[in-house]
């Protein structure tokens, strides 16, 4: 492997790793106040994205990167207030099965209204050139944007965390939210704004992501897994075992397909270059899987792992 | 003046009238009537299960109830607990609850009530407890038990209450400490702050109480003053003593 594709495939993993953080902040945030993984929260990333398009087609791409992202907060904020607080009595396993079925009538009610094929969602004008050359190969602005955004996204939320009243709050809420309420806050709306600023930032993952990615009802489903598998990895309720969890989820993605190696190379290192006849054609189709195809698999080996052997996750303080 | 004029003259700051209470289907107080008065430190006395901390819980909103719950004439029933605590209640849980992540400080930030400093400032917390400033910038979580329940009725003096309710404040202290939390709360009350005490340490509430209730079975079956508790030996014996 070359330096040049080490080089590249390492800011592809940072970018990619933040985009994923965006959205596993939001997840690891709603996760640690309600107890319940969201299963609807990839959905709100892909909303976030069809919003933009939307929104971008007609007053352009700028504006679509603010207003799209607080559609879909207030979009999240009612989900929150009229949903999610109702089903609340009737325990985790309600919750856990209202954003289950909310994730599904969101896919259908995109369907419904962009169809099933993919929307051109392009890469702005304004953004549209290439950011720097290296090793004779280009790298796109709209990539450094979306690593800008995210990052910058990031410090916000650390600073508002750490150093505002507000954090302090949210913080207190995560582990405490009958003595804060006791205290004189507004917990229940200190949940739906977490939940409305989750779901933002998701939506705002979907904007940056939409022109990237192919903005489709499919978008959905296939990023969800990877969040639970990073809010699992990083601690649930972890911020920061989420940002950890969201680099290595997007490194190990990134190199997995940069890597062409195969399980006969690896053998080939020892000395042993054919697969023992005794095993015959089962062992001669393994012997030929590369790494790049084993990749998609590996979050979720991952996951397995950590499950076993530390089911706290990296960063958690609870199973 | 008859008994009748004087509660005209000083009406209570906390009454509660005929309140019951419920843990799902579980009744667990059969219509509690009583008063706290400005200034007032009166104690709730019972053993274990006889409903004291429920009524706490309940006057704070955290439980559902029938009855009255007034401040200051104000009632409050049915409310919500942050809307209560606006009200003037404050109340320090038995499991004490300090955010064990944050920091001393931002443990006192956070009772802070939005509008400036009341009657208690951070200033005024640190001086009650110079151990609590230079231990400002410590994360709560590893304080001494002792440490940590004077940080849990300071978090929530530093709010301002007209009320504060505190349940089993000397519960696993050291004898050094349970003098300093009896000490606290007198200087409490003598700044004009009423509190309503749960205690299991008779002779803390005897010493420090203006005023008692011994609760039994989910309801009040004594009323009086510490001497009048002292009196009556029948009571301790059906009612505490284990």
């Amino acid at each position: 492997m070359g330096i040049e594709v080490v080089t590249f495939s390492v800011v592809n993993s940072i970018l990619y790793g933040m985009l994923l953080f965006l959205l596993a902040s939001g997840l690891t945030l709603i996760f640690s106040m309600m107890g319940v993984l969201n299963f609807a929260h990839a959905s709100f990333f892909m909303v976030g994205a069809y919003f933009g398009f939307e929104i971008s087609r007609r007053v352009g791409f700028f504006p679509a990167l603010v207003l799209a992202p607080v559609a879909v907060g207030l979009l999240g904020a009612l989900v929150e207030r009229f949903g999610l607080r109702r089903v609340h009595k009737f325990g985790h396993l309600g919750e856990l099965l209202f954003t289950f079925g909310l994730a599904f009538v969101i896919e259908e009610a995109v369907q419904m209204i962009w169809g099933r094929s993919p929307q051109d969602f392009q890469v702005p004008a304004a953004l549209n050139f290439t950011a720097f050359t290296l090793f004779g190969t280009g790298y796109p602005a709209f990539r450094l944007f979306m690593l800008v955004v995210a990052v910058a996204v990031f410090a916000a939320l650390a600073l508002l965390l750490a150093r505002t009243r507000i954090g302090l709050i949210v913080k207190a809420s995560l582990t405490h939210p009958e003595m804060v309420s006791m205290l004189g806050h507004d917990v229940p709306l200190v949940f739906m704004s977490v939940f409305g600023v989750g779901s933002a930032l998701a939506g705002l993952a979907g904007v940056i992501a939409g022109p990237v990615l192919v903005t489709q009802p499919s978008m959905a489903a296939a990023l969800g897994p990877i969040l639970f598998v990073i809010v699992v990895v990083g601690g649930l309720g972890s911020l920061a075992g989420a940002f950890v969890a969201s680099l290595l989820i997007g490194f190990i993605q990134t190199f997995a397909v940069a890597i062409n190696l195969k399980v006969a190379d690896v053998f080939g290192l020892i000395g042993v270059t054919q697969p023992p006849a005794a095993f015959g054609a089962l062992l001669s189709d393994i012997w030929n899987v590369s790494v790049a195809q084993v990749g998609p698999v590996i979050p979720y080996l991952l996951l397995v792992a950590m499950l076993m052997f530390r089911p706290m996750g990296l960063f958690g303080k609870r199973a | 003046m008859t008994h009748h004029d004087q509660s005209l003259v000083t009406a209570p700051l906390l009454s509660v009238e005929n309140l019951q209470a419920w843990y799902g289907k579980s009744h667990i107080l059969h219509g509690v009537t009583l008063t706290v008065g400005q200034g007032e430190i009166v104690s709730l006395l019972g053993r274990n299960g006889a409903g004291r901390s429920t009524l706490l819980k309940s006057i704070m909103g955290a439980v559902t109830t029938k009855g009255a719950v007034r401040l200051s004439g104000r009632d409050l029933a049915g409310q919500r607990p942050h809307k209560i605590a606006h009200a003037g209640i404050g109340y320090v849980p038995e499991s004490r609850d300090i955010f064990p992540d944050l920091t001393v400080r931002e443990n006192l930030i956070l009772g802070q009530k939005p509008g400036g400093a009341g009657l208690w400032s951070m200033e005024d917390i640190f001086d009650l407890f110079p151990v609590l400033r230079t231990r400002a910038d410590t994360r709560a979580g590893v304080l001494s038990g002792g440490e940590q329940q004077m940080l849990t009725i300071c978090r929530t003096l530093i709010g301002d209450p007209d009320l504060i309710m505190i349940d089993e404040p000397t519960e696993g202290l050291a004898p050094k400490m349970v003098a300093a939390v009896g000490q606290l709360l007198e200087r409490i009350a003598a700044r004009g702050v009423s509190i309503l005490l749960v205690e299991q340490k008779l002779v803390i509430a005897l010493d420090i109480s203006h005023r008692l209730y011994v609760m039994g079975h989910g309801e009040i079956v004594f009323e009086g003053t510490p001497q009048a508790l002292l009196d009556a030996p029948e009571v301790r014996a059906e009612w505490l003593e284990v």
